[in-house]
């Protein structure tokens, strides 16, 4: 959207009136969010919105979102999108026409500790519109009316701390429910109307629509727990093994194969009357990938590790025939204890204390690891392998040897690196990742799943 | 047709009367799926009902329902259709004498072709639900094969041409989103996020497979699943088996779920050996001291 200036962007041009640009101009948001929506997903809205009363909220929202977003994530970024181009669509119109709601106003003579109970009151078990009209009274009391800091964040952050309000935590005792702890997904509900509402009077006070701002990955994240990333990477990885699994079978003609095909070929015998004159064979069973995982668990990828260890235990759940080591200054294979333990936690707390991972520096020793690797697998190691290196390549100053890691990724069929930090820092300091990119077939940033996932497309994109 | 699903609120109506009770948005993407003809996508965690969804739509609408389990490595022969080959060898014996033409003819007809799931949905004559279950579990070529049918509802055989729906099926997709799927599936689908439902409507729908259980005893089954829901286990409960754990629990005559309860019961609901550990150690030990603060879990 084009700024009309202003100092916050002044008033964008608005374009010919009805539901039909209205909803075009919803999709545009919504693709330069990254869904992919097309002509033929907007022609389903359009029949979709003629069947149900498009009065109706709810489902007006509902038939959008059948049509438009299809995964769990997309209908996430639909919901927030969805809110924000309404919102603003309703306040353009208000500062159009010069329509101006009263604020609350008064807050002086309200004692202060009662207004905070019946704000919690409002947020653990309010509808929406009393959360709504919590929030309003939330700014009119604490926000400073009418000078807020103008970044709205640091206004609603600033509103929450003064009316001390604290999200449970589940571990509080039972009977005694706190006043000022509320559910935490309530409280995130009452920061969203807390932030729409300083957005409103911002709008209002300088009667003009400041541009929309893409969603940041944290907008986008769904709404779960730390432990559910766990999921997130498994997940990832089940569709990793999908792909590595089902690769390749165009390529792998039917000539390669031994089994006759009895059924396919009685069927084919029809067009030569009931005689076998051509042989139809059963494909064959596609091989199973060996990969062999190799991950730096020092401590200057400490929060790093946590994330690989959790892929190094997805890709248990998955694969049969993985490998997998840990090191840091000397290199230990940790196979067998993902093998025996379930639990992630366990495997974690058993790796940092008796995996027999040689730590005396803390140091990583990139040199020494790929010497003792080789040692190790040297007779194993052939084309099908796949070596992946979780690692940042902070050699701290010890020979990297890339000698060695060459031997290593001639004798595999493919090598690539997933490295923790981001792009930026690579090559800097004691990092040496140019040394091993030459061999590697890739080196990938790899911090999160999405990255996960951008790697597991490269890993099993056809080989060139 | 029993029902039509004319407007939103008849969709919740007769889905419920059959026993489903429908989250707003799975009212409403039915409704439009039975209005605009296009098939559903309904993904979601295992066991909150998208399977079920299909069965009550088809009770609901009195619509027969062909059901189309997919598995790796599941082919046209088994999908759509397959040439009876042994019928036709039988064909070409009997009438040894008869011209070329005329058996080739014959012996790609209508009476030599096995429909299987995807034809036979097409091809009857009053509208069934179609449930392709688990599409995620067959491979790409698999979805591309179907998109055929999901669009254009008909089939082409090579043999014989093309055959056409002869009424339009409510078709559902599953999938448990194992892998992602193509785009062009997804273009031609409605979506529908199916999730575990909130503490009230499953509160309902214990209460409507198991009515007998007393009310204090169902609210209290329903809160453990949230709690148990909440911990991070391996293997969440599902609708079916809080339902199933509310069936137990009736047999067994319990008033009350107390920590001795639960530890007898509580395979019914969870299936991991490391997640029964999880859940005695965090919920057992929870309904232990609930015990002592009686009047709060009586309250409930």
């Amino acid at each position: 959207m084009s700024t009309g200036g202003g100092l916050y962007g002044g008033m964008p041009p608005s374009g010919p009136p009805g539901l039909a640009p209205r909803l075009l101009e919803l999709a545009d948001a919504l693709r330069s969010e990254g869904l992919a929506v097309g002509t033929s997903e907007l022609l389903d809205a359009f029949q979709a919105l003629a069947a149900v009363p498009w009065t109706e909220r709810e489902d007006f929202r509902e038939a959008l979102a059948a049509t438009l977003a299809k995964s769990q994530e997309d209908r996430r970024v639909f919901e927030i999108v969805f809110d924000r181009f309404f919102f603003r669509a309703v306040e353009r119109q208000a500062v159009e026409r010069g329509l101006k709601e009263e604020r609350f106003s008064g807050a002086e003579r309200l004692d202060l500790e009662e207004l905070r109970e019946r704000i919690a009151a409002a947020i653990r078990e309010g509808t929406d519109g009393e959360m709504s009209d919590a929030a309003r009274l939330a700014i009119a009391a604490f926000g400073r009316q009418g000078e807020g800091s103008g970044v709205i964040g640091v206004d609603v952050q600033r509103i929450r701390r003064t009316l001390g309000l604290r999200s449970e935590t589940g571990q509080e005792a039972e009977g005694t429910p706190d006043v000022t702890t509320v559910p935490q997904d309530r409280l995130r509900e009452f920061e969203r109307h807390l932030r729409r509402e300083l957005e409103r009077d911002l709008i209002q006070r300088t009667r003009s629509l400041p541009p929309a701002r893409p969603l940041s990955d944290f907008d986008r994240a769904l709404p779960t727990a730390s432990s559910q990333d766990l999921a997130a990477v498994h997940r990832v990885v089940a569709q990793l093994k999908r792909r590595l699994a089902t690769q390749g079978h165009e390529q792998r003609g039917r000539r390669a194969s031994t089994h006759v095909d009895v059924r396919r070929t009685m069927r084919a015998s029809l067009e030569t009357g009931g005689v076998p004159l051509r042989l139809k064979y059963r494909p064959r069973r596609p091989r199973r990938p060996e990969l062999y995982v190799l991950c730096d668990v020092s401590t200057s990828v400490t929060s790093a590790s946590v994330f690989f260890l959790s892929v190094l235990h997805a890709l248990h759940d998955s694969f049969r025939k993985l490998r997998s080591f840990v090191f840091v200054e000397r290199i230990s294979e940790v196979t067998d204890v993902f093998e025996r333990e379930r639990n992630f936690a366990a495997v974690s707390h058993r790796i940092a204390t008796d995996a027999g991972v040689a730590d005396v520096s803390g140091y990583t020793d990139y040199g020494r690891v790929w010497l003792e690797f080789l040692d190790r697998v040297i007779d194993d190691l052939d084309h099908r392998s796949t070596v992946i290196v979780l690692g940042d390549a902070r050699t701290n100053g010890r020979d990297p040897r890339p000698r060695a890691f060459g031997a290593v990724a001639e004798r595999a069929g493919r090598t690539f690196w997933m490295n923790p930090e981001p792009h930026l820092y690579w090559n800097y300091g004691d990092s040496v990742i140019q040394v091993y990119e030459p061999y590697c077939d890739g080196v990938y940033e790899c911090w999160n799943t999405r990255q996960l996932e951008v790697f597991a497309t490269a890993l099993t994109e056809p080989r060139r | 047709m029993k029902e039509t699903l004319e407007t939103v609120e008849e969709a919740r109506d007769a889905l419920s009367a059959v026993g489903y009770l429908p989250g707003e948005s799975t009212a409403l993407v039915s409704f439009l799926a039975a209005r605009l003809g296009k098939p559903i996508l309904v993904e979601g965690p295992a066991g909150v009902g998208k399977t079920e969804l299909a069965k009550a739509l088809a009770r609901a609408t009195g619509r027969k329902l062909v059901r189309l389990q997919c598995y790796e490595g599941l082919d046209e022969s088994k999908a759509l259709y397959e040439w009876n080959y042994r019928k036709q060898l039988l064909r070409i014996q009997t009438e040894g004498d008869a011209g070329w033409d005329a058996v080739q003819d014959d012996i790609f007809a209508e009476e030599f072709l096995l429909s299987r799931p995807l034809l036979q949905a097409i091809a009857e004559t009053e509208p069934v639900v179609l449930l392709i279950d688990e599409i995620d579990k067959t491979d790409q070529e698999f979805e591309a094969m179907l998109l055929e049918v999901l669009s254009d509802f008909q089939i082409s055989i090579p043999e014989l041409g093309v055959v056409e729906a002869k009424s339009r099926p409510l078709v559902l997709l599953t999938s448990n989103n194992t892998r992602e799927l193509t785009e062009a599936l997804k273009r031609r689908c409605l979506y529908l996020w199916l999730d575990y439902p909130d503490l009230e409507r499953e509160l309902e729908i214990v209460r409507l497979h198991a009515p007998e259980l007393g009310e204090t005893v169902t609210r209290k089954l329903v809160e453990v699943i949230h709690m148990i829901r909440a911990l991070d286990l391996k293997k969440p409960p599902s609708i079916a088996e809080s339902i199933d754990w509310a069936r137990a629990l009736l047999l067994l005559g319990a008033d009350d779920i107390d920590q001795s309860v639960l530890e007898r019961t509580m395979s019914i609901i969870v299936k991991h050996r490391t997640d029964l550990d999880v859940v005695a150690e965090r919920v057992g030990v929870k309904l232990a001291g609930r015990a002592f603060a009686a009047p709060r879990a009586q309250a409930g």
